[in-house]
């Protein structure tokens, strides 16, 4: 076990955990931060997708050890009422069926827009290409990242 | 015809009128649009709400509560339940919460979701719920004013004389709540819905999309630990145990054997999941453990079986295959799958004595409590089941295996417990889509009409692998229809459109290739049939022969069948789950390259309650149809599946999701459900548009590991 000071959403935590212990687990289980979900554990899903410094990066395999001083950002951080732009696209298209994936696919929608504002179709699927959505709510994904795109 | 039942009268029954009546604390300003106006937090106008029947409560501030009984798994029944009750109701949405309603047997009536049963098993109480309390309000309204309840309209959540506002419902709630509920109450022409139909949206969003705790594996309770459970591969027993290295991970708190499980117990989930992969458990065989060479010969032997279960027969088969100028043979099949929702199994318990509190993400509340009762001898009043939002279902969640096992441990720990599963614990715990293979055989005579169609069904643990009355039965005049069961001890269980997510694939591409073999196009082949069933019917028919020609008629419209001769299209219709679904897949060829671009789909569920629901479940479900028919493949090794999360077992993604173009028969019928029926048709229109394009026949999933697609290298986009 040892102590991790980290910067969360614009916070500071101080978790003392396992050092192997990856940042989801940290999340959820220590610090009570459950948008950000469990679903693979192997990086291939994207449910767990958090921002490090602004990057989207799977929290699921992502050891607590290798945090160090980079600012996290989660779902609940993402904006302080709800109301990012990619969180706003995603309540006017009406995006979720069940929801599980879908803080991830914001996660990773605001990294991608922030380092690409104006994307095109094709760059889009690509960027959201790495999270999946077992409803198959991909055109709706789709249409809501343009959105934001379009309105932020 | 499909008859909905009778309104089961108990949750109409009123409340005793003293309920929460009289007493309210609190300030507002009933109908008031002034700025000032309080906005009561959701506690505040639960305790000071009214009860008119189970489902609907009004509060005097004008705030109405609704509450949604099904589980809720992304269907979206949570919106559209209580659009249907606000409709009746004439209640102004934005002043509607929405709350999910506990397991509660005395209110509500079958509280489930599966078989796409809600909206039709509810249809006709959620109206009556709402245009009940209407009327109440009405009659309340009318003694106040000393008028007659024919003169007064109420609208957007306001009672009106003459157009003149008189009051909110919140102003007359407390007297109407002690009146007594007619037994029969006028429900609207659906010609003045002002709610159902239009694209209301999700009442979770804000929840969902800033990460609320919604789902069962954000439950977190005082005292409660974490267990996480390895169960045996199919087919095997624990010989030994050595559970030392999984003792010494640093928070593991307990190791305990229960049946054939091993359970790692902590206060958090990380060290569990190390923990697992450290136990040390021996197995041995008790039963037949399983591979996939063994079921591949297992379904050669069924299908070759000179003894199947006659599922249904009409005329003389053998004589009109001895007289036909043409007999087509096929075989179809496909592998288990895993239901693979994304958030995986798991569920919390807490056996307190002789109570238990269950709380989780289930599609059967009921059956986990009555599994949970029998395994502990505890009666069923003693255990209370609240429902959290379900991360997906598509049948996994019907089963109560994770509930009781969960109830059991608690019970051994003496303690709150939380259960979750591993993605690799979900994917080789069972329960699975069964394995199947068909063999079907057609005759033609020298026309091209077919005179006889035999299908046998060979599946494992699939129960009845056919759909005996669906169609093409009643429409040929020899017909047998045969099944052949294998009992292993690999669970399966109802996967989203049991049996019909394969059947369908597999039916619609053999349909097709009797059509092409009698030279026929396979929309008119199809309408031949159904006509030929309309005049004269062969045996009993159990589809509506006008609702599925709409569907098939509108596919072809909206698709432009056969009008364009450089998009090779594939047709596929299906009915199932009491709704039609008709699909057209289109290719074009692009530089010699295959490219799937298209997939119009034509559905009749009658009234779409909210068209952004049926949207999402239709798109999804050809996504869903789509992405197992041609990527996912489950194989068996020892009685446990070699594909054990997403990096082997392939689900479709963003970027394999061609254009899908929804459209809907007007048939005026009450809604049925969408949950399944997009899915059957979805495998047979793709497949038969490849065959249309390439001259290759699929026959079996997934597509990609066919010899057949090797060089085929289909693209999917949509520009």
């Amino acid at each position: 076990m040892a102590n991790y000071n980290l910067k969360i959403n614009g916070q500071n935590y101080q978790v003392d955990v396992e050092d192997d212990t990856p940042l989801l687990w940290v999340l959820r289980d220590h610090l009570g931060l459950v948008g950000t979900k469990f679903s693979c554990g192997i990086a291939q899903c994207g449910a767990c997708m958090v921002h490090i410094n602004g990057e989207s990066t799977y929290s699921c395999t992502l050891p607590v050890s290798s945090v160090g001083s980079d600012e996290v950002t989660t779902i609940e951080g993402l904006s302080k009422n709800g109301d990012h732009p990619v969180q706003k696209a995603w309540d006017e298209i009406d995006v979720a069926q069940c929801g599980y994936c879908q803080a991830g696919q914001i996660m990773q929608a605001a990294a991608f827009l922030r380092k690409n504002p104006n994307p095109s179709m094709e760059e889009i699927e690509n960027a959201m290409n790495r999270n999946l959505c077992r409803c198959g709510t991909y055109h709706k994904i789709r249409e809501a990242v343009a959105l934001a795109a379009k309105t932020k | 015809m499909e008859k909905l039942l009778k309104t089961n009268r108990r949750d109409f029954l009123k409340v005793a009128a003293t309920a929460t009546g009289g007493l309210f604390i609190g300030f507002y300003w009933s109908g008031c649009d002034s700025p000032k106006m309080k906005v009561l937090t959701d506690e505040e106008v639960l305790s000071q709400a009214l009860d008119f029947n189970a489902y609907l409560s009004i509060s005097p501030s004008g705030d109405i509560v609704i509450y949604s009984p099904n589980p809720e798994l992304g269907q979206n029944i949570i919106t559209s339940f209580p659009m249907i009750v606000a409709e009746e109701l004439d209640a102004d949405w934005s002043k509607v919460r929405v709350f999910q309603a506990p397991l509660d047997n005395d209110k509500f009536y079958r509280q489930l979701t599966g078989g796409s049963g809600a909206m039709p098993h509810s249809w006709e109480r959620l109206r009556k719920a709402g245009a009940t309390a209407k009327h109440l309000l009405l009659t309340a309204a009318a003694e106040k004013l000393g008028v007659g309840i024919d003169e007064l309209e109420g609208k957007e959540g306001i009672i009106y004389h003459n157009g003149k506002k008189q009051f909110g419902y919140g102003e007359v709630a407390g007297e109407a709540a002690k009146l007594t509920a007619p037994d029969d109450v006028q429900l609207k022409d659906p010609e003045n819905f002002k709610i159902i139909g239009t694209p209301v949206k999700n009442v979770k969003n804000k929840d969902m999309f800033t990460g609320m705790p919604l789902y069962g594996l954000d439950v977190y309770r005082e005292g409660m630990v974490n267990a996480m459970i390895q169960r045996p591969p199919f087919g095997m027993k624990i010989k030994s145990v050595d559970d030392s290295a999984a003792r010494s991970v640093s928070g593991v708190t307990d190791v305990i054997v229960f049946k054939n499980n091993v359970a790692v117990v902590g206060n958090s989930t990380w060290p569990l999941i190390k923990a697992k992969r450290q136990l040390r458990i021996e197995y041995e065989p008790d039963g037949s453990v399983e591979s996939s060479f063994d079921h591949d010969r297992i379904m050669k032997e069924m299908l070759d079986s000179k003894t199947a279960q006659v599922m249904r027969k009409d005329g003389d088969v053998d004589t009109a295959f001895k007289n036909a100028a043409q007999v087509i043979t096929s075989e179809y099949q496909c592998p288990f799958l895993s239901h693979s929702p994304m958030e995986p199994q798991n569920f919390f318990a807490h056996v307190k004595g002789d109570k238990v509190e269950l709380i989780g993400p289930t599609q059967t509340p009921d059956r986990a409590r009555m599994e949970t009762a029998q395994l502990l001898g505890i009666p069923k009043e003693n255990i209370t089941v609240e429902l959290t939002r379900l991360g997906g279902g598509f049948g996994r969640r019907l089963r109560a295996d994770f509930v009781v096992e969960a109830a059991e441990l608690s019970k051994i720990l003496d303690k709150p417990v939380k259960v979750s599963w591993t993605r690799e614990d979900d994917m080789t715990g069972g329960a699975y889509r069964p394995a199947v293979r068909y063999r079907f055989q057609a005759a033609l005579d020298e026309n091209g009409n077919m005179t006889a169609y035999k299908l046998r069904g060979a599946g494992i643990n699939a129960g009845n692998s056919t759909r005996e009355n669906n169609f093409p039965s009643g429409s040929v005049d020899n017909l047998l229809i045969e099944n052949v069961e294998h009992r292993s001890p690999i669970t399966t269980n109802a996967w989203r459109a049991p049996i019909t997510n394969f059947l369908a694939y597999a039916e619609q591409s053999f349909l097709d290739e009797v059509a092409l073999a009698a030279k026929k196009d396979p929309v008119e082949f199809r309408l031949a049939l159904l006509d030929r069933a309309k005049k004269n019917p062969v045996g009993e028919i159990h589809y509506d022969i006008d609702r599925m020609r709409g569907v098939i008629e509108m596919a072809a419209e909206k698709s432009n069948w056969g009008k364009n001769k450089d998009v090779l299209q594939g047709f596929s219709v299906y009915f199932s789950h009491r709704s039609y679904v008709a699909q057209v897949a289109d290719i074009v060829m692009d530089g010699g390259q295959a490219v799937l671009k298209k997939i119009t789909a034509a559905t009749d569920c009658g009234v779409v309650v909210h068209p952004t629901g049926a949207n999402h479940q239709v798109r999804g479900g050809i996504v869903d149809g789509m992405g197992h028919a041609m990527f996912t493949n489950m194989t068996f090794e020892n009685g446990l599946p070699r594909q054990r999360n997403f990096d082997t077992y392939r689900l479709i993604r963003m970027k394999e999701v061609p254009e899908i173009d929804v459209h809907y028969v007007d048939s005026g019928y009450d809604p049925t459900g969408l949950g399944e029926p997009a899915l059957p048709p979805t495998g047979g229109a793709i497949a038969n548009a490849i065959f249309a394009a390439t001259g290759r026949r699929l026959r079996s999933q997934p597509f990609i590991e066919q010899k057949e697609f090797s060089d085929i290298k289909l693209e999917i986009r949509r520009t």
